[in-house]
């Protein structure tokens, strides 16, 4: 039951990233990845309120590791990482590191403190 | 990411074909979210043998290694099928990996006493998610050339 929970998050979790990225990019007209990070950042907020607010095991499963996992991605946020750093835009490749961590990272804390304090 | 190719023959102002662009995006979507569900239950799988953050630097470091390899591969190597990237790039890959449970680990493992750990784990996924991207992105270049 756990396992089809987490399928059915993540199975609406990755198409809304593949959306919001496409949505959000197109407004850019910049290397940057915007995209994977606005995802990224959300996507920890939502888990990080998700653990404030100590929901039950099956709503973690659907939301938290379903479809929070599905939304964001580290393995989108490497490669660009390294496309980027292939391109010589080192720049934009350690700012991208830097504000993916130090955002994503806030954002869980910020989250579950909100949630948890309620 | 470059946008899907539409066809030139279609004519977005005629109503009737606009079923076609939504027909193309819809079949993307279908198969990123069946590969993003793929993707996520396999990270579920590797969470129950590997639990904690440690399972979840695994997927990442794992997730970032076969990205390297299938973007040379569909991009550089093979005239891959339209729906090979969606499936496997932005659904099973992206799916597996996780932005989210990697920074509520993170959160999870600051305590008194745990910072080193919490800090040390969030360096150590970022040098090994990426360096297993750059590597494989050079190994499988080298492979196919």
């Amino acid at each position: 039951m756990t396992a089809l929970l987490v399928f059915l998050g993540a199975a609406i979790g990755a198409p809304l990233r593949y959306l919001v990225d496409r949505f959000v990019q197109s407004r850019h007209d910049s290397a940057f990845p915007w995209g994977t990070l606005t995802v990224n950042v959300v996507g920890s907020f939502a888990l990080g309120c998700l653990a404030g607010a100590a929901v039950s095991p099956g709503t973690a499963a659907l939301l938290g590791t379903g479809l929070c996992g599905g939304l964001t991605t580290y393995s989108t946020f490497g490669y660009e990482t390294v496309r980027l750093l292939e391109n010589r835009a080192h720049f934009h490749a350690v700012a991208n590191v830097a504000v993916s961590v130090v955002a994503g990272v806030g954002a869980a804390l910020l989250g579950y403190t909100v949630l948890a304090d309620l | 990411m470059p946008t899907e190719p539409v066809d030139p023959d279609i004519d977005l102002h005629v109503p009737a074909q606009r079923r076609e662009l939504a027909r193309t995006h819809g079949g993307v979507l279908a198969v990123i979210a069946l590969g993003g569900g793929l993707g996520g239950l396999a990270r579920y799988g590797v969470g129950l043998l590997v639990p904690g953050p440690w399972g979840t630097l695994l997927v990442n470091v794992v997730g970032g290694a076969l990205i390297g390899v299938l973007m040379v591969l569909i991009t550089e190597r093979w005239r891959a099928h339209p729906l090979a990237r969606p499936f496997l790039g932005v659904g099973v890959l992206g799916g597996f990996t996780t932005f989210s449970t990697h920074t509520d680990d993170f959160r999870r493992l600051l305590a008194p006493g745990g910072v080193p750990v919490a800090f040390g784990y969030l360096v150590l996924t970022l040098v090994a998610a990426v360096a297993a991207t750059a590597l494989a992105v050079a190994v499988t270049r080298r492979a196919v050339a």
